[in-house]
């Protein structure tokens, strides 16, 4: 029986029927399987998924860095969302920006409702919240996420928001993200950039330094891999607007629109806000991948000849050997280390694709790979978006629909130009992404929501080197002998991302699996053949 | 670090910064891990017991094997009684455990879903069970979810029968697997038949085995709890956390209980083994009198460098009291004394401390407070040492104040769940630690001259 098949085997009916279309093999032929995906995870099941608010708070919103971002809800989910993504920011220096601009992402800032609250309404509470914020952070803005009870006791966060601008003069915009919306984190990443595009993008504007000013969407600057993004496409020539929403200011969330490019990372959190901009100011948007050394090289490349400048393409040539040079040596050791080793992923909506590149650059092959919160078009591609059919939870979700702004509308390339670009380069993804599936191997395992049983049950079957997923799950994998890291909080490592970040990952997954104690696990006195642990044994050397 | 804290303090209705708790649900998870064979159930939305398992797994660096309804937006106006079944259903398919512990969220608390009657009406497999307890999140904080799902599983499970099974129960406050690990040993040494509920040793710090249990060795056995009932009496630790449970046995039940301050420091220590000893006739055999006599030693040996120093300490009122209760032993004045869970009593109790060691001119004890209102004390007034959280480090950074972990949760250390913090080993290892912060402190900053290798 197959792997597939042998997992899916324990499960009643019932479970069958809802997790087949989520668990499926790569085929022999070439084709794209249809993905279930987005779907409702059935209760009990252990899911590793997270909520809206999850989404919104913890991922979208919670990393803008000059912002009084307020949960407004019982302690609980403030607390969680606090200071545990590792999405690392830094004052930003330069013209009217202060120098000693203190790091609100450092806080944590709640309504802390009590039960008077949930009784009699939570919205004076909220309102005086913010009034204190105001009094003792004088912020830029003021962010509000809401919590389950705040949807279901009828709270009008938006209302409070509004009053607060009026009497404030302070931006502050409230976002509904309670934790029952749609199916997972995804829900949270839709409604946060609605209310991004509705309200802040577009209301500013900053000077350009040059024209090949891009902004960085879905980088959450996890460990820092936005730094060196920003230094790479810096040392190129590329000038980094903002990111979304990774050691982003309000203020350069608020001129995004000026940029020439969207650059594209996390495709699952950020398209939508790809696509608003695409259409209210005609800015084209491409999908990239920093992790990884070719994928670097390949989006580097892209990005240089989306501005077709010589001088430009030319500067990215060189900062590429420049790169490779420096890190030859180390990607060979680790290349050596690490060649014929398989590996499992699970994560987000992005990294278990991109990581399967940055794996396959070190001689690793992937043999499982799933998302915890992607859609359908983040398996498949783009393509199938049309094709798509919304069931109720994702009717749910507000989806905004945006005009063109006549007045600041730009295009860097005309649409034949667009058209022609990619006649040449078919492989760039211009306003267009061709999903993980097409980049895996035939007969590798897909999961999506994979959950615990499902993924002690493919550990134990597949045997792969190495794990990739979450806290939660880490553990459990780990126990079980297997070699398990994050890919949320990089194990408290990275940055991951460009050359030096692949050099990095590369350092980090050596030192893991020939750490010494792995052959240490049984105890001399019990007397067993061999030893059960599936990762290599010995000293680095 | 923390550079928007001002110097000035504002007084605050409303707005929560930086929060010295959180929610009740998480108590209550972490009391069914206690449960051999149990999983434990969130009855809400799936966010919740995701963040659960995430700050416990942080915490204790173990897996943490937890479930949900997980609630969508149409259960959460139709109420959620199909999810419960189903859940629970899928639980026993998929994971087989021998009980589900459920506990509500604020979700289900504000929709109001009737869980008697949804497990009443429930088809419950053959020899397996499932219990409850209410937890809504906008009511005290983590540790009462903690004491709400004990009582939970006493009122479901415990009985009094004809037979008195002669066992003590231990009911302790939140505790560390190390610390319930130095309370069975010291109950061991004295002789004594005991239940101790809930139990986490054995599931929160289970050895690397190279193969994955759902559900490990440690935790109390159904049995046992069923037992409770026909204990002779109750120990609860921790004047603050146990009373719920206490009463719902004695209530049940009708088993008396005893609480006393929860046992960290060497008067809290004291009171433990004289109380044990009164409560089963047992003596303390000498290996115990003989930590204490080390306790003692190192206490005096080392009090050149703690006495009469300052410090803030916060966390759980029971852990915080008994930690204040210490370093007023070692002669240092704890000047701030802070919990973020609410509860008037908890300033009664400290005051009564600082009475007894005649310091309560300069010691302050706030409740249902935050890590905000701490800062800002001790920038106005700086401390010597800073106790508590993983929390308290940006503090500690930003005021350049020495700091020791202590308490839950520790989210960025390794080990510590494995060392206690009650008894006299367990106090140990705090002089040891507070003193160790201080010297290191003044190695750190002291000029070239004034560097001892010598301390």
């Amino acid at each position: 029986m197959n792997p597939r098949d042998a997992v899916l085997e324990k499960y009643s009916a019932r479970v069958y029927k809802n997790r087949k279309d989520h668990v499926l093999t790569v085929p022999e032929d070439g084709s794209i399987p249809e993905m279930g995906a987005n779907s409702r995870s059935l209760p009990g099941i252990m899911t590793e998924r997270g909520c809206c608010y999850a989404g919104c708070k913890g991922v979208v919103v919670g990393p803008v860095k000059d912002v009084v971002t307020i949960t407004h809800g019982p302690i609980g989910c403030g607390f969680y969302a606090w200071g545990t993504r590792r999405n690392k920011a830094r004052p930003t220096i330069e013209g009217e920006h202060q120098e000693n601009m203190p790091m609100m992402i450092q806080y944590m800032f709640s309504t802390d409702m009590q039960e008077p609250n949930i009784v009699f309404g939570g919205e004076k509470k909220l309102r005086k919240a913010c009034e204190e914020a105001v009094e003792i952070f004088h912020p830029k803005a003021i962010f509000i996420c809401a919590t389950c009870p705040v949807g279901l006791i009828g709270d009008d966060i938006h209302a409070v928001a509004a009053s607060i601008e009026e009497d404030y003069g302070v931006t502050c915009v409230a976002f509904s993200c309670e934790g029952y919306k749609g199916v997972s984190q995804s829900a949270g990443h839709h409604i946060a950039n609605n209310q991004f595009i509705r309200r802040i993008v577009g209301t500013g504007s900053r000077p350009m330094p040059n024209p090949y000013t891009v902004n960085i969407l879905g980088e959450y600057n996890i460990g820092g891999d936005g730094f060196y993004e920003e230094e790479l496409l810096n040392r190129c020539g590329i000038h980094v607007r903002s990111a979304f929403t990774g050691n982003a200011s309000i203020e350069e969330l608020a001129s995004a629109h000026e940029a020439n490019l969207n650059l594209v990372m996390c495709h699952r959190s950020i398209n939508y806000v790809a696509d608003m901009l695409k259409t209210r100011y005609g800015t084209d948007w491409m999908k990239i991948n920093f992790i990884g050394v070719e994928a670097t090289k390949k989006s580097l490349r892209d990005i240089a000849n989306y501005f077709g400048d010589q001088a430009l393409i030319d500067r990215v040539e060189e900062v590429i050997a420049e790169e490779e040079a420096k890190y030859a040596e180390e990607f060979a050791y680790y290349r050596k280390k690490l060649t014929g080793k398989t590996a499992g992923l699970y994560v987000g909506g992005s990294r278990s694709h991109h990581y399967q590149l940055l794996l396959k650059d070190f001689g690793v092959s992937t043999i499982l790979a799933g998302y915890e919160f992607a859609h359908r078009d983040d398996y498949e591609g783009r393509d199938v978006i049309p094709t798509i059919k919304l069931d109720a939870d994702g009717k749910n979700i507000e989806t905004i629909t945006v005009d063109k702004d006549p007045a600041l509308f730009h295009t860097y390339l005309t649409e034949e130009g667009a058209a022609r670009l990619k006649a040449e380069h078919p492989e760039m993804e211009l306003n267009d992404y061709k999903g993980m599936i097409v980049d895996m191997d035939a007969g590798a395992i897909l999961d999506d929501d994979l959950n615990q049983y499902e993924t002690d049950e493919f550990v134990r079957l597949l045997k792969p080197d190495i794990f990739f997923t979450g806290i939660k799950d880490k553990y459990a994998v780990q126990k079980g002998g297997t070699l398990c890291r994050q890919l949320h909080s990089y194990d408290y490592s990275g940055p991951y991302s460009c050359f030096h970040g692949a050099a990095n990952f590369g350092r980090d997954m050596v030192m893991s699996l020939y750490t010494p104690a792995w052959g240490m696990i049984n105890a001399p006195w019990k007397n067993r053949a061999s030893i059960q642990a599936k990762v290599a044994v010995g000293g680095e050397s | 670090m923390l550079d928007a804290t001002p110097k000035e303090r504002v007084t605050r209705e409303a707005l929560r910064i930086n929060s010295c708790k959180t929610c009740q649900p998480v108590g209550a998870l972490y009391a069914a891990l206690g449960v051999h064979n149990c999983m434990p159930y969130s009855h809400g939305s799936q966010g919740c017991v995701a963040y659960h398992r995430t700050v416990l797994t942080r915490h204790y660096k173990e897996p943490v094997m937890a479930v949900s309804s997980s609630f969508s937006e149409g259960a959460s106006v139709f109420g959620g009684k199909s999810n419960l079944t189903t859940g629970t259903k899928n639980v026993f398919d998929i994971y087989n455990p021998d009980i589900i512990a459920v506990h509500t969220t604020c979700l289900s608390e504000v929709i109001g879903d009737d869980l008697k009657a949804f497990i009443r009406d429930m088809e419950i497999p053959e020899g397996k069970l499932v219990v409850h307890c209410h937890t809504p999140s906008f009511k005290g904080s983590h540790v009462n979810g903690y004491a709400a799902m004990m009582a939970g599983f006493i009122s479901y499970l415990s009985e009094k029968t004809e037979k008195p099974n002669g066992k003590l129960a231990v009911f302790p406050a939140w505790s560390e697997p190390s610390d319930l690990r130095l309370l069975k040993h010291y109950m061991d040494l004295m002789g004594i038949s005991y239940t101790l509920f809930p139990d986490q040793s054995g599931v929160v710090d289970a050895p690397m085995t190279d193969h994955f249990e759902s559900f490990p060795k440690g935790g109390t056995t159904i049995d046992e709890i069923r037992g409770l009932g026909d204990c002779t009496h109750v120990l609860g630790l921790g004047e603050w956390t146990v009373p719920e449970p206490c009463n719902a046995l004695s209530k049940k039940c009708g088993v008396k209980s005893d609480i006393i301050p929860y046992p960290i420091g060497i008067a809290n220590t004291d009171h433990l083994l004289m109380k044990l000893t009164e409560l089963t006739g047992k003596e303390v055999p000498y290996a115990i009198e003989e930590e204490r006599g080390q306790l003692i030693d190192l206490i005096l040996d080392q009090h050149i460098w703690t006495s009469q120093k300052t410090c803030a300490i916060f966390g759980d009122p029971d852990f915080v009291l008994g930690v204040t209760s210490l370093v007023l032993e070692m002669g240092m004045i704890p000047k701030f004394v802070l919990t973020g869970t609410p509860g008037h009593a908890f300033p009664k109790m400290c005051q009564a401390l600082f009475e007894q060691y005649g310091v309560e001119d300069q010691c302050q004890a706030f409740e249902f407070d935050d890590l905000f209102t701490l800062h800002q004390l001790v920038k106005n007034e700086p401390v010597d040492v800073l106790i508590g959280t993983n929390y308290g480090k940006q503090i500690a950074r930003a005021e350049k104040i020495p700091f020791v972990r202590a308490g839950w949760p520790v989210l960025d250390r390794y080990g510590h769940y494995l060392w206690p913090n009650i008894g006299y080993r367990g106090a140990m290892r705090f002089v040891e630690r507070i003193s160790g912060a201080i010297m290191d402190h003044v190695d750190q900053t002291c000029s070239d001259e004034d560097f001892d290798v010598v301390m």
